[in-house]
């Protein structure tokens, strides 16, 4: 692997983090499958491409993806909690209700970005070539939002959102209204992964209405092998764990890209065949451990 | 005060496999009174509590706790006064946090939770002593996960947390019933010097006679969710077993005869 395809992979773990992030967040601590993430990164594309093409300053736009992750988030939690619908299925229906809300808001399946001003700018204008720029610029924010939710799962609220997952009777019979919890907890999960994708779509130069195809499951497998190489033993290090295995996964896909076998190579599009098969294999280990365990 | 008003609670209502679970059921709940409530099972005993917690909603009939009608509110809104503890050790603690985090939950029972930080320094003084009260050593692993306590561990810690902002009513179902005798006996009389310290209304529900017949000043029986028997004060501490059971049987239409009492344990 050379040094600039590293670095490359490096943006990508650190962009596609904030989106692991959220899926921990529903996936794991909230114990609320969420799919309502392969429609809210390419909303958080949509917003921030409208908005930067409609003049708006990018690091706005990023935070109206965010407004708007969250709103999708609050969909779909309001649809499980007062209506009753099981959760994946009203993560589904959101997530498809949002593939048309998304060619709505950019008035097609696609913007491109590549001449409109993004976060980087200000980096490159000190000099700074772009293959490190990026990552540099990534790397922060990611870090950044990183240690907010870290601090987030330390609060009153934060803790309490911990226990709704855990332990739903426990927390109510302490007086928290656990719809409130999750509506703020699905709402905030979305919320990062749209923000992701508003950075992923100004990184690219364009914002696409398939891009979020399999953005859960993607970020399943970084959070299985971020729990599995760094640990979650506590809360702070499972987020970091997050984080971490969104690097890593990215590092690996590039690596299998570059495996050849004679003729035979993998192409993109292999990715979420290997990913799947990938996050199979994680969630069933387990169960066949304990089995030859038990022997 | 708490006034129960003609309480009635159906499950699988209109259906085939339909229950009465509750028929009608008037009681009034002094304060300081530490109720035990007995019965055989589907009496109706649990479903009682769970009415008052919230959990469940009564088909008819209204709930009244200090002139408030709560007959409507749900379980979340009326924990402000309610401490409870599960026949479930698991059910009262969550086993992802840690004592502390688990205890500081339970600090903050009835209020708003904001962005304060959870876990607060001058708290952990506070928990430290209430854990101290239990002689288990663990105020010295405030830092441990709840899922590393044993069962009769984690019913300890719960009962504290239940207690650790004063409950003006405090829910028992079973909590002793899912432990060992010894266990069992340790977790009652904690219950009992809390109650007594702390001067809270009780409600203790529980299939053991001899228990519900040491414990608290009032002793009510239900039978198909209806109050068979309600004996307080003087009354209930010259009550026996074989008055208990003689009630019991004379409810189902049966004679009592004193063989029966080889079928349950002294």
């Amino acid at each position: 692997m050379t040094w600039y395809a590293f670095l490359g992979a490096l943006e990508q773990g650190f962009l596609y983090g904030i989106m692991v992030l959220g899926v921990y967040l529903t996936f794991r601590i909230l114990d609320f499958p969420d799919l309502t993430v392969d429609g809210s990164l390419p909303l958080g594309a949509s917003v921030s491409a409208v908005a930067i093409t409609h003049g708006i300053a990018p690091f706005v736009s990023l935070i109206m993806a965010f407004a708007a992750g969250f709103l999708a988030g609050v969909v779909t939690a309001l649809l499980n909690t007062k209506l009753k619908i099981l959760h994946l299925l009203a993560s589904i229906l959101t997530m498809i209700a949002l593939y048309s809300i998304n060619i709505r808001i950019m008035d097609g399946p696609n913007i491109s970005l590549l001449r409109e001003k993004t976060i980087l700018d200000p980096l490159a204008s000190f000099g700074l070539p772009g293959y490190l720029a990026s990552p540099f610029m990534f790397g922060a924010i990611s870090i950044g939002v990183t240690g907010m939710l870290i601090w987030f799962l330390h609060t009153e609220l934060g803790q309490a959102m911990l226990a709704t997952g855990d332990n739903p009777q426990m927390i109510t019979a302490q007086g928290v209204n656990t719809h409130n919890i999750i509506i703020l907890g699905v709402g905030l999960s979305n919320a990062m992964v749209a923000f992701s994708g508003a950075m992923i779509a100004q990184n690219q130069g364009a914002s696409d209405v398939n891009m979020g195809v399999g953005t859960i499951i993607a970020g399943l497998a970084s959070v299985i092998v971020g729990e599995t190489v760094f640990g979650e033993k506590t809360v702070t290090r499972a987020c970091v764990a997050a984080l971490i295995g969104s690097i890593i996964y990215r590092i690996a896909i590039a690596l299998a890209l570059g495996i050849k076998w004679g003729r035979f190579s993998f192409t993109p599009s292999d990715l979420n065949l290997i990913t799947a098969m990938l996050v199979i294999a994680a969630l069933v280990a387990p169960k066949i451990k304990e089995k030859l365990q038990a022997r | 005060m708490i006034l129960i008003e003609s309480i009635t609670k159906f499950f699988n209502r209109g259906s085939i496999n339909e229950v009465l679970s509750l028929n009608n059921i008037s009681l009034t709940i002094r304060q300081g009174e530490f109720i035990t409530i007995i019965g055989s099972n589907g009496a109706g005993k649990s479903t009682l509590l769970n009415c008052l917690a919230g959990t469940y909603f009564p088909d008819e009939g209204k709930l009244t706790f200090n002139g408030n009608d709560i007959t409507q509110w749900p379980e979340h809104r009326r924990a402000q006064f309610i401490g409870r503890v599960f026949q479930d050790p698991l059910l009262g603690t969550c086993a992802a946090l840690t004592i502390e985090q688990n205890m500081a939950l339970a600090h903050k029972r009835g209020d708003r939770r904001g962005l304060g930080i959870g876990v607060k320094r001058r708290d952990r003084q506070l928990f430290r002593e209430k854990l101290k009260i239990l002689g288990l050593g663990l105020e010295n692993r405030l830092h441990d996960r709840v899922g590393l306590l044993s069962g009769g561990q984690r019913q300890a810690l719960t009962m504290i947390m239940a207690t650790m902002v004063r409950p003006d009513v405090l829910l028992l179902d079973e909590h002793t019933a899912a432990l060992d005798p010894k266990t069992a006996n340790q977790i009652l009389e904690l219950t009992q010097s809390l109650v007594e310290e702390l001067g809270l209304t009780t409600m203790l529900v529980t299939h053991n006679m001899n228990q519900a017949l040491i414990s608290g000043n009032r002793l009510i029986m239900l039978h198909m969710g209806k109050v068979i028997m309600d004996v307080k004060g003087e009354e209930k501490k010259n009550l026996t077993v074989r008055d208990l059971l003689a009630r019991f049987y004379e409810v189902q239409g049966e004679d009592f005869s004193p063989d029966r009492m080889l079928l349950i344990q002294p």
